[in-house]
């Protein structure tokens, strides 16, 4: 899956808003608007890692959901290729049409207590996707159960449990089985493994990154964890009160970030090793309140690169010669800090 | 240096653990449930007492012994009988015959002991007729009366009649015929549990209390349940809806059940109770008793159901089975209403007792159950007067089982409550 | 056995007296399934001006272990065996042990918050929503300091939001913990934990609710307020780039027990056990190339009623031992010799019947 520019585009997100009303008064008027996610676009290669990345609040999880319609988005496109080769807008299709869509594109949630429902066993569990899809055959589901469950790793004997009765890890898997169940072609990963033990998370890593290779797999990856992210993915778009600042393939990103923000982030990540003692940029302050964007771009007051034009001026996205975009005035100026991989 | 475990403390074995193990992860809810809510000594013991109440309406005819309109001037306000558990040292339940007598000075009725009438208490003895399980036409009940033993020089003849004895002491003159009838001679009495057993007691007109107390569950207990399923079924509809459609649907029902609640009751029961036409049967009344009730209790539901639903609306599983394309009817049936049924039950199992005590109340009041319904309620209506209590205080025995029967509930619905989780989502 | 050597190590090793000793810290959880060692047997020592580490997976022990210190352990867990020795600064009378106090005794109450105090994971949950963050650590410096006068503590309070990085102080004393954002909540909460000067502070995954940037500002504060004052430190958490960070000595748990106790360049360069090196490949790294497989433990953390026997963690060791770690139980040991040799609770470096302890549960 190395970087293929010749593939198709998957995904194509085109200027993607999700705002929340903010209700005041007696009467509930409406007096401004969350913008949780604003005028966001990017798009997908057929077979590709795009991780999305931020700090809480930065809309990646809103933006994830809002491209499966599990959030109804404001304004904007949502262009998927489907398996029969039409390109269809997922923002625009009528609820109860959108049940084909479901079998090409999923979600792995990040909380693996919540997202299985207690009262049902791992056959119905895995099962139901299939039976929701019209396999009503009970035996063909649960040949199709029992190769799911190989397949991510569980045994087919604990098919009549409950999940009550798995650890974090290997509730996940059956998350990911359950995911997996439809074949679909897009599969949409919200902080998979954030909520996992360290030695559990490297096993749920890996049985992603086999998968993808296997049934040739898609991800939109969301993650607060950089060291993760760098893991997975084939790029990266690093989102900031709402909108991507940056967005590029993983190495460059990482190596070279062409935003300020990025490099703080990369700088702030602690290092599993005492003998790296990294300098460290502190941002000051905390993430903006969305409701209260600061004007200009959003990350001047945190900015140490900071000039008065900024201050004021909308800052669009900018590529640069290798197609290396970010929301920056002073991106090609600047030489920021990336980590690097060292030479042990 | 060995691990020993401290005093009173022991340590659980490899193999046990494991078995725990594999038998809690196949577990349903239902088993999750049950094993929760049998360490929940109290409710435990709660479910036995609500459940042996119930038996007691399915057999209350059995468990009575006495007819329970059936009246007797001569036994009004028989106090509770003292009972001798053996003859010359062997177990034979006994009483003797009791024969009342006005005291001439408080007009009172006193009851003396003839203890030339010994009447054997027998198990499984024969009484009134009725239906057992409404199907099978039997006498047999619980506690009987054997043939009485005479003592030598006893008759069971009537003496003479305490109406004309008293007349004559007063020095009043009574018509010829009433003394011409209670002169002549008399067929000698036929012992029957109505006029010979007495375990708490009779009323004002000497019918037996605890035969009644036994027959009134039918109703006080029934009610009950009518009454709350009439409420389950509009508090979960009315809950489900507002709970999932929200909006202006929501804030609708919301304000319908505010404005419900904040009636006062006792006035909204008097003058609903005052529309019952009197001649109405107990049927009808019983039937608009309930309706009365649970049209107040199912807000309450509603409140429950309506919460779990807008928490469970934002569960993840639920955005889960959305997206892997389930029907919205799938969604509510198969995914949400399971995750409430065990917080109906739960809830469920503490309207109850309000319920029952709603009842109580009302026909206490005079505005539930009329005579001649039985029910606690009204059993206890005779118990109103402060002299009446004062002098028969047995008229207050209705009141035991009441204070039993809402406590076990609330043990049981608490339990539950507890138990309902075993997820704790 | 176990006392005795993790003793003498602490005596001959890092020259000063500790402030804190565990010695054989039994906490356990008795419930109806069955009874939960979460803490079995751990030892260690914590040295004033220094960050003791102690790193761990879920039902590792380690917040048992904090809250055993401060006996805040809830029920039904107690202490059923093991010593906490809090010794007084040079000169000022005898070493106490904690667990002899009583957990809601004044002398308890006295050192909880005084001279040990703790910040946790949430710290929304230990302000009261009715009271200002002022308040509350006014409350607590007169509680601790009866000749205190309120405008007295006042003027202190501010002092310490200042000295924890909150800007406009003097305003934010008079806000509401639900007012502050959430790297502000943890400053107010770490201001609240240092205002009785504790000589100990014990901070529990102090930065796992946070964002990696506001997690870099507490971790720095906490470095520059350790080196103002010269407290000891306890940091648990479950993330070794926190640990790689910020401490002086770590102790790896697993299952209750402290399985590698070593100097934090020692344990990074050469972990010594078998599941702190397994940890040590597993995590995700920055400076590693991108889309690689990582090395993983095999299985799972094993329910805590389903301990396995022997040493917690063999089923998943890739080296056991056969016939001797499911059996029995190996001796948290120093390796090598030197003046804070690593400790090592593990039968490759200890060959059986070396100080190992048969199973009898």
């Amino acid at each position: 899956m190395a970087e293929d520019p010749a593939a198709p585009v998957l995904l194509d997100v085109a200027g993607l808003k999700k705002y929340f009303p903010i209700r005041q008064g007696l009467f509930r008027r409406v007096v401004g608007h969350v913008k949780a996610v604003d005028d966001v676009s990017f798009f997908v290669r057929k077979r590709e890692t795009l991780a999305l990345v931020g700090e809480s609040g930065c809309g990646k999880t809103t933006t994830a959901r809002a491209i499966l319609r599990a959030a109804e988005p404001t304004a904007g496109t949502v262009k998927f290729l489907t398996r029969s080769g039409s390109v269809v807008d997922v923002t625009s299709e009528p609820r109860a049409s959108l049940r084909p869509l479901r079998r090409e594109m999923q979600l792995i949630f990040q909380d693996p207590w919540s997202s299985l429902n207690p009262r049902m066993t791992l056959l119905d569990l895995i099962g139901e996707p299939l039976l929701v899809h019209g396999m009503r055959s009970a035996s063909e589901r649960q040949g199709q159960v029992e190769a799911l469950l190989k397949r991510v790793g569980l045994r087919p004997e604990y098919m009549g449990r409950y999940p009550h009765a798995f650890s974090g890890g290997q509730r996940q898997r059956i998350g990911i089985a359950r995911a997996l169940a439809l074949r679909p072609s897009l599969l949409v990963a919200d902080e998979p493994v954030s909520a996992l033990d360290v030695s559990v998370q490297a096993q749920i890593l890996n049985l992603l990154l086999e998968l993808q290779l296997e049934f040739g797999l898609t991800y939109l990856f969301v993650s607060h964890d950089l060291a993760v992210v760098k893991h997975l993915s084939d790029r990266v778009a690093v989102m900031y009160a709402g909108r991507i600042v940056e967005i590029g393939q993983a190495d460059r990103v990482f190596s070279a970030p062409r935003h300020p923000y990025t490099e703080a982030l990369l700088s702030a990540v602690p290092e599993p090793n005492p003998e790296w003692k990294t300098r460290r940029i502190v941002l000051e302050g905390d993430v903006p309140d969305p409701a209260h964007l600061p004007t200009g771009c959003a990350f001047h007051p945190r900015c140490r690169y900071a000039i008065d034009r900024c201050r004021t001026e909308e800052v669009p996205l900018a590529a640069d010669a290798s197609g290396h975009l970010a929301r920056c005035i002073r991106a090609d100026e600047l030489t920021l800090a990336g980590v690097a991989t060292p030479v042990v | 240096m060995a691990v020993t475990a401290p005093a009173g403390v022991t340590l659980a074995p490899q193999a046990k653990g494991a078995d725990t193990e594999e038998r809690l992860s196949v577990a349903t809810q239902w088993q999750l449930m049950w094993w929760r809510f049998r360490k929940h000594h109290l409710a435990m013991v709660g479910g036995v007492v609500v459940i042996a109440f119930y038996l007691i309406v399915i057999f209350a005819d059995f468990l009575a012994y006495a007819e329970p309109d059936a009246s007797d001037a001569n036994r009004g306000y028989t106090p509770p009988q003292v009972i001798n558990w053996t003859l010359d040292g062997k177990f034979a339940p006994h009483v003797y015959y009791l024969r009342g007598e006005r005291d001439a000075k408080t007009l009172k009725r006193v009851y003396t002991e003839d203890t030339k009438i010994r009447i054997p208490i027998e198990f499984f003895g024969r009484g009134y007729k009725y239906r057992l399980l409404g199907l099978f036409e039997t006498d047999r009940h619980l506690l009987g009366v054997g043939e009485p033993i005479l003592a030598p020089g006893a008759s069971l003849a009537p003496v003479q009649s305490s109406g004309a004895t008293l007349a004559a002491q007063l020095g009043l003159k009574l018509p010829v015929t009433t003394t011409a009838a209670a002169v002549a001679p008399a067929a000698p009495i036929k012992i029957t549990p109505e006029n010979s057993l007495f375990l708490i007691g009779t009323d004002q007109q000497g019918r037996d209390m605890w035969s009644r107390t036994i027959i009134a569950t039918r109703i006080s207990l029934t009610i009950g349940l009518v009454g709350v399923a009439l409420s389950l079924v509009l508090g979960v509809v009315f809950g489900s809806i507002s709970g999932f459609y929200g909006g202006m649907i929501d804030t609708v029902i919301q304000r319908v059940i505010e404005i419900l609640r904040s009636i006062p009751t006792i006035p909204l029961w008097m003058g609903l109770a005052a529309s019952i036409p009197r001649e109405w049967s107990v049927e009808q009344v019983y039937f608009v008793i309930t309706l009365i009730i649970s049209l107040i209790g199912w807000t309450e539901l509603a409140r429950v159901v309506r919460g779990r639903f807008l928490s469970l609306r934002e569960e993840d599983f639920v955005t889960a089975a959305d997206l892997i394309g389930c029907s919205r009817a799938r969604i509510i049936f198969v995914h949400m209403v399971p995750l409430i049924l065990s917080h109906i039950i739960a809830a469920t199992s503490l309207a109850l007792p309000a319920m029952i005590v709603s009842e109580t109340s009302l026909s206490f009041l005079g505005l539930g159950m009329r005579p001649p319904a039985i029910s606690w309620g009204v059993l206890l209506q005779q118990a109103q007067n402060v002299q009446t209590v004062a002098l028969s205080p047995w008229l207050l025995y209705p009141a035991v089982p009441v204070i039993i029967v809402i406590l076990a509930f609330n043990f049981l619905g608490d339990g539950l409550r507890d138990a309902a989780d075993p997820y704790g989502v | 056995m176990t006392r005795m050597v993790a003793e003498d190590v602490a005596r001959t090793g890092s020259g000063p007296a500790p402030l804190l000793t565990v010695r054989d810290l039994c906490t356990w959880y008795f419930s109806n399934e069955g009874v939960v060692h979460a803490v079995d047997g751990v030892n260690f020592d914590v040295h004033a001006g220094r960050t003791l580490g102690i790193v761990g997976e879920s039902g590792c022990g380690k917040s048992v272990t904090a809250r055993s210190i401060l006996r805040i352990v809830e029920k039904p867990g107690r202490i059923v065996r093991g010593s906490i020795h809090l010794h007084p600064p040079a000169g000022q009378g005898e070493p106490r042990d904690l667990v002899q106090l009583r957990e809601d005794g004044p002398e308890m109450r006295a050192i909880q918050g005084g001279d040990i105090a703790l910040v946790f994971q949430e710290p929304m949950t230990s302000f009261s929503p009715v009271h200002t963050v002022g308040n509350q650590i006014i409350e607590t410096i007169r509680l601790h300091d009866r000749s205190m006068t309120k405008a007295l503590a006042r003027d202190r309070a501010i002092e310490m939001l200042q000295m924890v990085g909150i800007p406009r102080a003097e305003r934010r004393v008079d806000e509401f913990a639900y007012q502050l954002s959430g790297g502000l909540r943890q400053r107010a909460m770490i201001a609240l934990a240092l205002a009785c000067n504790p000589r100990l502070l014990i901070a529990d995954e102090p930065t796992t609710a946070l964002d990696v940037t506001t997690q870099a500002q507490i971790l720095e504060l906490l470095k520059r307020l350790q080196a103002e004052r010269g407290m000891a430190i306890m940091l648990i958490t479950h993330n070794l780039g926190v640990i790689a960070e910020m401490a002086d000595d770590v102790a790896v748990m697993y299952l209750g027990r402290v399985v590698e106790h070593a100097p934090v360049r020692e344990l990074f360069r050469s972990p010594q056990h078998p599941y702190t090196r397994a940890l040590l490949r597993s995590i995700p790294s920055l400076h590693v190339p991108p889309r690689q497989a990582l090395a993983t433990i095999e299985g799972t953390v094993p329910h805590p009623l389903n301990r396995p026997s022997g040493c917690p963690f063999h089923p998943r060791c890739e080296v056991a031992i056969a016939g001797t770690c499911e059996s029995h139980v190996p001796d948290l040991l120093p390796i090598g010799t030197g003046p804070a040799p690593a400790l090592v609770s593990c039968f490759l470096h200890h060959p059986f019947g070396d100080g190992a302890r048969q199973e009898t549960n």
